[in-house]
């Protein structure tokens, strides 16, 4: 089974090469030219707001939280895919139930705003 | 054994020169192509030898003048950027989606010498499963890429753009998760087999007649991780400059614009193989054509196997030519428009569509 993945390996080798070639050849091949305007970050014009690193919105962490929780229900999704067909009705009935806690789930965000804007 | 490494290896370069050379095409193609649509003539001034050639279909401008200037532009680092990161964030833009692109079969077997050869790069058991992980990577490339620079705006927009491709990731999940539960298996080499068969004999039954909801959203979730019109906020190249690669240039550029082009084609393949009958043309078998009536024509091997990889070539390129089309259609979404699509439409959808899937199937069977 293990030589299944030597195919994966091997793309892995060629395509890494490749890209890594690809991403490496302007700091090669290309003139430098230093100068202190060229070390500022593009901001239409305007001088530098300060660095990068300061705060930005939670509202993104909580849509991070939110891709987990529904990943991981897919991700048990597939198997159940699967074998779906042997299981029959007993089998649907439980993924119904799983599938439906967690659509109350994305129901009760819903409601809560966590949806909305963004 | 080493035949085998050999035979792997080739089939493995000729995976990723397809995804490398095609996206260099659709390069091309999306710059006539936009021209096109748009009524206007595109890039046809690049000659060589001051005129030599008679007529010029921006091929020049596009394949050799571009990227010579890419190669050669100087390569800036922001002053605070972290250099590390600077450089890996454009390879894992492009690497996980070219690698992607390994699970998809492009032919059905090359029996050549007594040897039976799958062409495809690595006949794996779980090729779905490879295909989800490798592209669920690219986010990485999304998010390193603005942090990298220490810009504000990069940052923002990499934040915005990498919450955009996770909220379709489920999407896309869910959308194949309907698909294998239509063959039964997380293999794409015996999904392109399955598709084989002929409704009545005469209709080929393709995935998109059993899944069109699931090709539906597979197509717009491939839009929306693939960062393209109607969903390139991201990259809003019309309003944020260039979005979270602002701060690259030469050729970490170039990567990033390959990662799209490349996204296109491995979205094309995905669509392809699983709903569009992968390699499999119409009435063709191994040994040669079963046309309906009866008639039965033989082929030469090579022959089969030649027409069921143009086919696939064929199919993805056709499948690529339409999202360019789409994208130079539709305007582009606005961000929180773009987030209800994914989180309060999509996802719903496509639940309902497994759940639907799974009670007709168990059902009937």
């Amino acid at each position: 089974m293990l030589d299944q993945y030597i195919g994966v390996l091997l793309t892995f080798l060629f395509a890494g090469v490749i890209v890594a070639g690809m991403v490496s050849a302007s700091a090669l091949l290309a003139g430098r030219r230093h100068s202190p305007v060229k070390d500022e970050v593009f901001e239409c014009g305007n001088p530098s707001s300060g660095p990068a690193r300061g705060r930005f919105p939670v509202h993104f962490y909580l849509v991070a939280i939110l891709f987990i929780v529904f990943d991981v229900e897919v991700v048990f999704l597939y198997p159940w895919a699967i074998v779906f067909r042997e299981l029959g009705v007993p089998g649907l009935v439980a993924m119904g139930l799983f599938l439906g806690i967690l659509a109350f789930g994305l129901f009760y965000e819903w409601k809560r705003g966590a949806l909305a804007w963004e | 054994m080493w035949v085998d490494v050999g035979i792997a290896a080739a089939k493995a370069f000729a995976v990723v020169m397809l995804v490398l050379n095609m996206s260099l095409v659709l390069l091309w193609v999306e710059r006539k192509g936009s021209a096109l649509i748009q009524d206007r003539i595109g890039a046809n001034r690049a000659n060589v030898f001051g005129g030599l050639l008679p007529f010029n279909l921006g091929i020049i401008n596009t394949l050799i003048a571009d990227p010579i200037k890419l190669l050669t532009k100087e390569d800036l680092i922001p002053a605070g950027a972290d250099r590390v990161l600077h450089f890996v964030a454009p390879f894992l833009a492009v690497f996980p989606v070219i690698v992607t692109f390994a699970a998809i079969p492009f032919g059905d077997v090359l029996v050549i010498g007594g040897r039976t050869i799958e062409l495809q790069a690595a006949a794996l058991d779980v090729g779905v499963l490879y295909v989800l992980a490798m592209s669920s990577l690219a986010v990485y490339g999304v998010v390193l890429g603005g942090w990298a620079t220490n810009s504000r705006w990069s940052l923002l927009g990499a934040v915005r753009g990498s919450a955009q491709m996770i909220s379709y990731e489920i999407a896309l999940g869910l959308g194949l998760v309907a698909a294998i539960m239509t063959f039964g298996t997380l293999d794409l080499q015996e999904i392109a087999r399955a598709q084989g068969a002929h409704l009545w004999g005469v209709v080929p039954l393709w995935g998109i007649l059993y899944q069109p909801v699931a090709f539906l959203i597979l197509l717009i979730a491939g839009f929306a991780e693939s960062k393209r019109v109607p969903f390139d906020l991201p990259e809003g190249e019309s309003e944020l400059v260039a979005g979270y690669f602002t701060e690259y240039s030469g050729m970490k550029q170039a990567a990033f614009m390959l990662s799209d082009f490349a996204e296109v084609v491995v979205v094309a393949g995905l669509a392809t193989t699983l709903f569009f009958g992968a390699w499999q043309v119409p009435f063709l078998a191994r040994d040669g054509w079963h046309l309906p009536g009866g008639v039965f024509v033989a082929m030469p091997h090579l022959a089969v196997v030649a027409l069921q990889i143009a086919a696939f070539t064929i199919k993805v390129f056709a499948l690529c030519c339409f999202q360019i089309l789409v994208r130079w259609t539709l305007p582009r979404y606005r961000y929180d428009h773009l987030m209800d699509l994914g989180w309060k439409w999509l996802l719903p959808i496509a639940l309902a569509n497994v759940v639907v899937t799974a009670v007709v199937v168990v059902l009937v069977a």
